[in-house]
């Protein structure tokens, strides 16, 4: 990696619009993620959050815009308002730069907890299995999970399985990890083991971008809050600002409604 | 006693000419069946509608309608080709087998939740990784049930083989009977069948069970 793409944000997404048939989904979205950032997204359903992580690394495609991960872009539109990707190998080598956990998990079912961490690591990086299993077991003893290792996903509880996900996304030494509503699924009394664990990452640094209900989480953990309703970011400003302060009438409802 | 061991001769020549067409198919029918299923559940539409036309076909007809056009009727063919009876039966079965398995095959595919594709590209698993490593194990896990009757089925369809003059195990039999006016060739094709559904219950049950250490 070139030494002056280490100044680069971490992501830089300008005008992002995304339509599925003819309801747009993504109105215009803009937001710069630098190194160490731990950005929470919040805002009702529907409002294109999800879609918006999604964009962000590949699941979804956008229709105009422009996104750079590290200083590589991604996708651009031109003058005439042609919409490219970079080459399917760019993307890939790109989106490998972002780790990312779901709602509903999606560990590997068929594999064992061990064998979900270090599947990508040897497939993909192919790393041999004496390097990656050392630090395998690290990620599962940092997530308190390295008695479960030889466990199947469908042992655990929601809580252990989302700090498994959490485990496999890190094992690939992503530079910046995605959460889409990792607590959504979670009975309550289970929540707090996976915050706990997203709130050591954020300790360590970790550039995250987190979708989020969990209102007291965002409000402690984020740098910056960003609330999304119908498509469009209507604030992103500091928790303590924008929790205590809300400068718009959206904002104040949706926070109102939440808390 | 004596009967039984003059029979028995002739009984597993034939169970040997039934196996072989067993095998024969099974070996070139389940790959077949998979590429089948891998066009038809790709976004190549016009390749994905000639596999569903293809299936179609070998469905909507008889096996033995199958089975004597390619031995019988391709003569007549423009170019027409004349085919001995084994490979005319080994390709009937392959042909009709691997549409029956490309289904299957499909239906699990398909069964397989999205977000599991997600979670392997998002690791940076390409489409060919996430079929082979993700994909397919955890549908041999769900296919296994129907794929295994397919197969017990095929063990008693190769006795179609007859209208060939193939000396499978029940032609055998039946010409036995014929000649010594006995059913007792039909009994001891029937022990045969029998016992060679048994070892393949036994190996179906042992794989399930391999794969019942995980849920999903
Ligand atoms: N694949 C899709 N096809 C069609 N419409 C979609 C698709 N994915 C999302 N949508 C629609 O896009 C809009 C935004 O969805 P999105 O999942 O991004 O919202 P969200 O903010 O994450 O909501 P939630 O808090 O419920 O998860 C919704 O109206 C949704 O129905
Ligand atoms: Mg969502």
């Amino acid at each position: 990696m070139p030494s002056t793409m280490n100044d680069a944000p971490m992501i830089v997404a300008r005008d992002i619009h995304k339509r599925f048939g003819t309801l747009e989904v993504l109105k215009g979205i803009s937001l710069e993620v630098k190194k160490g950032d731990v950005i929470a997204i919040i805002g009702p359903s529907g409002s294109g959050k999800s879609t918006l992580l999604r964009c962000l690394n590949h699941l979804e495609t956008i229709d105009r815009g422009r996104i750079e991960i590290e200083g590589e872009t991604l996708v651009s539109t031109d003058a005439d308002d042609v919409c490219r990707y970079a080459p399917d190998a760019t993307v890939q080598r790109i989106c490998r730069k972002m780790g990312m956990v779901f709602q509903l998990f999606n560990l590997f079912p068929h594999l064992t907890v061990m064998q979900n961490l270090i599947e990508a690591p040897i497939t993909v990086k192919g790393m041999n299995r004496e390097m990656v299993l050392p630090k395998a077991e690290a990620l599962l003893r940092k997530v308190g999970l390295f008695e479960k290792r030889d466990s199947y996903p469908s042992r655990l509880s929601g809580g252990q399985k989302q700090r498994v996900a959490i485990a496999r996304a890190l094992a690939m030494e992503p530079d910046i990890m995605l959460f889409d509503e990792p607590t959504s699924a979670l009975d309550p009394e289970l929540i707090g083991e996976v915050l706990r664990t997203i709130r050591q990452l954020a300790e360590e640094h970790m550039t995250m971008l987190v979708v989020t209900h969990e209102m007291a989480f965002a409000r402690e953990v984020s740098t910056q809050t960003i609330f999304m309703d119908e498509g469009e970011i209507v604030e992103a400003r500091s928790p303590a600002e924008l929790f205590a302060n809300p400068q718009h009438q959206r904002t104040r409802a949706f926070l109102e409604h939440m808390l | 006693m004596d009967y039984l061991l003059q029979i028995i001769g002739p009984l597993l020549e034939g169970t040997a000419v039934t196996l072989k067409v067993f095998f024969i198919t099974l070996v070139l029918a389940l790959p077949l069946g998979l590429m089948l299923a891998m066009v038809r559940v790709s976004r190549y539409r016009i390749a994905s509608g000639v596999v569903n036309g293809y299936i179609w076909l070998m469905r909507g007809t008889p096996l033995l309608l199958q089975l004597l056009f390619i031995y019988f009727g391709l003569v007549h063919m423009p170019g027409g080709i004349t085919l001995a009876a084994f490979p005319a039966a080994i390709i009937a079965f392959t042909l009709n087998y691997a549409a029956y398995f490309a289904e299957i095959f499909r239906g699990g595919i398909q069964s397989i939740d999205r977000g599991q594709y997600e979670a392997a590209k998002v690791l940076g698993l390409s489409y060919g990784q996430t079929m082979r490593r993700i994909v397919m194990p955890q549908v041999v896990k769900r296919i296994l049930p129907p794929v295994s009757n397919e197969i017990i089925t095929l063990v008693k369809d190769t006795a179609l083989i007859y209208v060939l003059a193939m000396n499978d195990l029940l032609r055998v039999a039946r010409g036995i009977s014929n000649r010594d006016f006995t059913t007792f060739p039909y009994l001891g094709a029937a022990v045969i069948y029998l016992a060679m559904i048994l070892v393949l219950t036994i190996i179906f049950q042992r794989m399930e069970k391999r794969y019942a250490v995980y849920d999903e």
